[in-house]
């Protein structure tokens, strides 16, 4: 089982990782920092394996691959959320973070809760009831299995 | 069966005959946009891909805006990154001190009517001022169309937004906007396309038009297109007859569809700290100001810094008052038409073009418990300061207004 980390609506990607962090070196350095502003302790507390489980629009803002960038580097599973802004959800996958769009889980999970994610099935347990999480276009789970679009170019030219 | 203006520009783009939402296609890619945030990831994918050229040197532009003057040294860095990569692949645009990168691509005509564009920034849905379809990516996307030229995407479903009449005296394209993504949410237009209509919108400025849809991004569209008219073709320097294939059929398939009447519109901001928490300026009249920001990507441009100029006149501002021009050019223009002076005079602070305020990085970053009223495009926490900053957004009208009275007031 993982843990959960659980945000609202609406979380934009100055919440994930502020502006000001952007300028550090390497992704490396950002990611304690990853969302000082609405949970200071979470970078700190976070294993990896974790689940990050928010409700609507999660990652809307800047175009930063930063964001997705950290939540991967400080080793959260997925990121499962009712939906996702555009641009983090590119991202995501283009990096190979896992994100999963399940509308059920979120009223079922509480924050510091545990959840099972499945991702070769697909579906989502908690609390003792699983849920199916919605399939991704083929094209971008080709790009997410290959471990992101780095990868699935270098697979591509082989 | 009809089109909207995003499937007639990606099937000019590929040659396909029809698409339709929901389609995987990829297109060849017009232009891109690099700034100076992003460089050193972009070139660092770049070389980890393998790539050991550009698809193109032309169609490759790169903008030093965010962190210009620099604020720290660290920030050196970024611009040796992005000299080094320029003279190690050719890169043919370069702009080190000329503006924000938003207003510089379709102000350069780097972005034009029917052109498809990414840029590493979601603010680049503001092209679509001109009907060009552009975008936010990542810097991993980014450096794979540097060496393809190449991007898949999804066709998006089309909101279209038909506003009709005359605007009131004190409602500007920001307060337009405002009230748009109030209405749709925060969410309410993701991986969707905008496309804006009717006699407001034809009367508005292309200026105006980029006020909206830089902002689009801020309800999650994708882009967000205008069709384009003979004031666009003079700004983009195109003739009609180039872009005259460019507009939503009246039989194509809309999503959704807002009708606005302009007269009932009102001046409106957005509190702290959801772009969609739209309240009308009256409510929160009175509400103390320790700092007004006019300026920025989304209301730099000339006619917002007329506006600013002709509240301003003969007054004095009651709390700090930052002034950003877009760009150089428009810098220029304004010191030429004498709003620089004006906005001295009333003791404003004016900046070098750039976006050091609106992305928290310099120029005027605010502490705990203060509050600015500001004209750019986002008021997320901790966007221009520490998180316990409020930040207002609104048009530049009712930010000249307040900063005379230090405090909220309707413009």
């Amino acid at each position: 089982m993982s843990k959960v980390y659980k945000f609202g609506n609406d979380v934009d990607t100055d919440q994930i990782i502020a502006s000001q962090y952007l300028l550090l070196p390497d992704i490396e350095a950002m990611k304690g920092y990853t969302f000082e502003s609405l949970s200071p302790s979470f970078a700190s507390e976070v294993k990896e394996g974790d689940l990050v489980v928010a409700n609507e629009n999660f990652g809307c803002g800047s175009s930063r691959e930063q964001a997705p960038s950290v939540l991967k580097a400080l080793g959260v599973k997925a990121v499962i959320a009712k939906s996702f802004a555009r641009i983090f959800y590119r991202n995501s996958i283009n990096i190979g973070l896992p994100v999963i769009v399940c509308k059920e889980l979120y009223d079922a999970v509480e924050d510091g809760g545990e959840a099972e994610l499945d991702l070769t099935a697909g579906t989502v347990t908690a609390g003792g009831q699983t849920f199916s999480c919605t399939k991704l276009p083929e094209y971008m789970q080709n790009i997410l299995n290959a471990g992101g679009l780095i990868a699935s170019l270098n697979k591509e030219g082989q | 069966m009809g089109h909207t203006v995003i499937e007639k520009i990606i099937q000019k783009n590929t040659g396909a005959a029809v698409v339709k939402p929901g389609d995987i296609v990829t297109v060849n890619v017009d232009r891109v946009m690099i700034h100076d945030i992003f460089i050193p990831f972009v070139a660092d994918k770049f070389e980890e891909m393998g790539f050991q050229s550009l698809w193109d040197t032309d169609k490759v532009v790169l903008i030093y805006d965010h962190l210009v003057p620099t604020s720290a040294v660290e920030d050196v860095r970024h611009f040796k990154i992005g000299d080094a990569f320029v003279k190690k692949f050719g890169v043919k645009h370069v702009h080190r001190s000329d503006g924000i990168c938003h207003q510089l691509m379709t102000e350069a005509g780097y972005a034009k009517p029917g052109d498809i564009v990414f840029g590493t920034d979601s603010h680049t849905t503001t092209y679509g001022c001109v009907g060009c379809f552009s975008s936010g990516i990542g810097y991993t996307e980014m450096a794979a169309i540097l060496g393809t030229g190449e991007m898949w995407i999804r066709v998006p479903e089309t909101i279209k937004v038909q506003i009709d009449g005359t605007l009131p005296d004190n409602v500007y394209a920001k307060d337009v906007i405002l009230r748009l993504l109030g209405d749709l949410r925060a969410d309410g237009a993701t991986y969707k396309a905008l496309e804006l209509c009717g006699s407001t919108v034809d009367n508005m400025s292309v200026a105006s038009r980029m006020t909206i849809s830089n902002m689009a991004v801020e309800a999650g569209a994708k882009a967000c297109l205008f069709r384009p008219d003979e004031k666009t073709c003079a700004y983009s320097g195109v003739p009609l007859s180039d872009v005259d294939w460019i507009y939503g059929d009246a039989d194509a398939q809309y999503c959704k569809v807002l009708t606005y009447k302009a007269e009932d519109l009102t001046p409106v901001v957005a509190c702290p700290s959801q772009v969609d928490n739209i309240h009308n300026v009256e409510e929160v009249a009175g509400t103390e100001l320790n700092q007004v920001f006019i300026g920025s990507c989304t209301n730099g441009r000339l006619e917002d810094l007329k506006v600013a100029a002709e509240i301003l006149d003969g007054k004095t501002v009651a709390c700090k008052c930052i002034i950003t021009p877009a760009s150089r050019k428009i810098y220029m223009e304004a010191i030429e038409a004498g709003y620089m002076e004006t906005l001295a005079m009333a003791g404003c602070i004016i900046t070098q073009p750039g976006c050091g305020l609106c992305c928290g990085r310099s120029g005027g970053i605010l502490c705990d418990g203060e509050t600015v009223l500001a004209t750019n495009n986002r008021n997320f926490l901790g966007r221009m300061g520490t998180s316990k900053v409020g930040i207002y957004l609104g048009s530049p009208a009712t930010a000249a207004s307040s900063a005379i009275a230090g405090k909220i007031v309707v413009p």
